[in-house]
């Protein structure tokens, strides 16, 4: 006879099983509706406790305008056609200096990612640049370009380069090598295969990448804005700023999280259209 | 000779010195035939597989196929590995015709091509559907009409059916020998699954473990017709047995053995 080692003390619950929840599951999508609601009380919330507290008189208005006098200030604002001039003078400031980054980023990094000849000849050198703050690079910009638009777009160009470039390399590390092989033993030379198999296969991850950095060019636009510009939003905001126009400083902020939002979503639109393939 | 490996050793680097994975493989495969490797895990034999395919080069020995010795990987020698490798944003269709398309055929050409090979395989209602819409098994089968729609001069597999259920596993086995009864394209494959080896192969190197060596050959004497009913006759069952044996060091139960 074999001894059974004692039974745990009856205090312990033997049956313990995981109760069903509809919020806090794991790993689990929430229902739709549900989804819906959070996404409202998200926006929601936040917006009601503004008015509230900016309409009960606690706080200046100077610290806390109401969200009446932001609606005023931004109509103003948008009938004098100030902010359109500021939010076209910012977002082509971005694009311009977006796009070249894009351009040489994503196929260096594919480059990169690919071949670890390539990838041990530049990554130390971009590894360090990554390093150095965008900004810091302002002053040398007015030195070398002035006080035109060349240093602001030059500024989110290199803002954008190098973390893109390295992001993009990464996403290549994920191509299955089996993929790679395959591809060998159907004929493929290694063009071939970095252009039809490679490129598409990482396709996704780069709209992704571009989709985060993008957030990163917004920064540095508002940032060169601060030190030299006529127009755009980051000015607005310095010049509300210096003239106390707090409601003015908030319709700055409010436009800036809006277009964001909406290059966003008009990314994950891309993602899903042109990669509907790489979905769950 | 169609494939041949002569004096084939292969010698990885490792952290102390370097550790012998091949030794002294010597082995042949004629044009039409079917011939499996079968080994247990460390004998080498993806290593072995990976460099016919010339994914990987040989530390000494050499490898021939029609006489031209395999410098790398190239269309001459279709490949299906284990893992499911179907390029993921292609369709059926495209991941067939994905091989003629990287040598420059034009689509005409492939598209009649592409549907003979479909075809074949089974699939001609799903050109259109992608790889994450298909089961396992069908995965597997895109894989082989995609290798076969190159026309290699030899397929070589990777324990292609090593990732699927027993009943899968059983039909894509009916699948491939009826495929091979078809089209007598020249197979090498391997696997650790004896019963899959007899099943299929007119001959099996058994391969021993550390370093990966050849131990025996054995020819099997196969009736024509096979379903996987004489898996149970006793013919077949004494093949698996010997096999088996050498494959575990028991060589005491000498048998037809070439």
């Amino acid at each position: 006879m074999t001894s059974t080692p004692e039974p745990l003390p009856l205090t312990m619950p033997r049956t313990k099983m995981l109760r069903p929840s509809r919020f806090w599951q794991i790993a689990e999508p929430i229902a739709p509706p549900l989804s819906w609601l959070f996404f409202s009380l998200s926006i929601g919330i936040p917006l009601i406790l503004w008015a509230l507290i900016s309409n009960s008189g606690w706080v200046e208005p100077l610290f806390l305008p109401t969200p009446q006098q932001v609606g005023r200030a931004a109509q103003g604002l948008w009938a004098s056609g100030d902010l359109p001039k500021d939010i076209v003078a910012s977002v082509w400031r971005i694009s311009v200096g977006f796009l070249l980054a894009a351009i040489i980023s994503i196929p260096l990094g594919v480059i990169m990612g690919t071949f670890a000849s390539i990838r041990a000849l530049l990554e130390p050198i971009i590894g360090i640049i990554r390093y150095m703050p965008a900004p810091a690079f302002i002053p040398l910009l007015i030195l070398y370009f002035g006080i035109g638009e060349a240093p602001k777009i030059i500024l989110i160009f290199i803002g954008v380069l190098f973390f893109n470039t390295l992001m993009v390399m990464d996403s290549v590390k994920f191509v299955p090598k089996e993929l790679i092989e395959t591809t060998y033993t159907l004929g493929g030379n290694r063009w071939q295969t970095l252009f039809q198999v490679i490129f598409p296969y990482v396709t996704p991850n780069i709209i992704d990448a571009c989709r985060v950095n993008l957030a990163a060019a917004w920064q540095l636009v508002i940032v060169a804005e601060l030190i030299a510009a006529t127009e755009g939003l980051g000015r607005r905001i310095s010049v509300a700023g210096r003239f106390l126009k707090t409601d003015e400083i908030f319709v700055g902020l409010i436009v800036i999280g809006i277009i964001g939002l909406a290059i966003d979503l008009l990314f994950r639109l891309l993602l899903r259209t042109t990669c509907h393939w790489a979905s769950k | 000779m169609h494939l041949e490996v002569n004096h084939l050793y292969k010698r990885f680097k490792i952290r102390q010195g370097s550790l012998l994975v091949l030794e002294d493989i010597n082995l042949h495969v004629e044009e039409g035939e079917f011939v499996c490797a079968v080994g247990a895990s460390g004998s080498g034999k993806s290593t072995l597989l990976r460099l016919l395919a010339g994914l990987d080069m040989p530390t000494t020995g050499e490898i021939r196929v029609d006489g031209i010795q395999v410098t790398g990987p190239g269309a001459d020698r279709g490949l299906v590995f284990q893992s499911y490798t179907l390029y993921p944003w292609m369709t059926v269709e495209q991941n067939v015709g994905f091989g003629l398309k990287l040598r420059g055929v034009s689509r005409a050409e492939r598209q009649s091509r592409v549907w003979d090979y479909l075809e074949v395989v089974g699939l001609s209602n799903f050109a259109k559907a992608y790889p994450k819409e298909l089961s396992g098994g069908m995965r597997q089968r895109v894989a082989i009409a995609r290798a076969l729609a190159s026309e290699p001069k030899i397929l070589l597999m990777d324990e292609p059916f090593g990732a699927l259920d027993i009943q899968t596993k059983e039909d894509m086995q009916e699948f491939l020998l009826e495929l091979w009864e078809r089209t007598r394209k020249t197979i090498f494959m391997i696997t650790h699954d004896v019963e899959e080896a007899v099943f299929l192969s007119n001959r099996i190197y058994v391969l021993s473990a550390r370093p990966g060596s050849i131990q025996r050959e054995v020819i099997i004497d196969q009736p024509d017709q096979r379903h996987h009913v004489i898996k149970r006759q006793q013919w077949f069952l004494d093949y698996k047995d010997t096999i088996t044996d050498l494959l575990r060091g028991n060589t005491s139960q000498p048998f037809i053995v070439a």
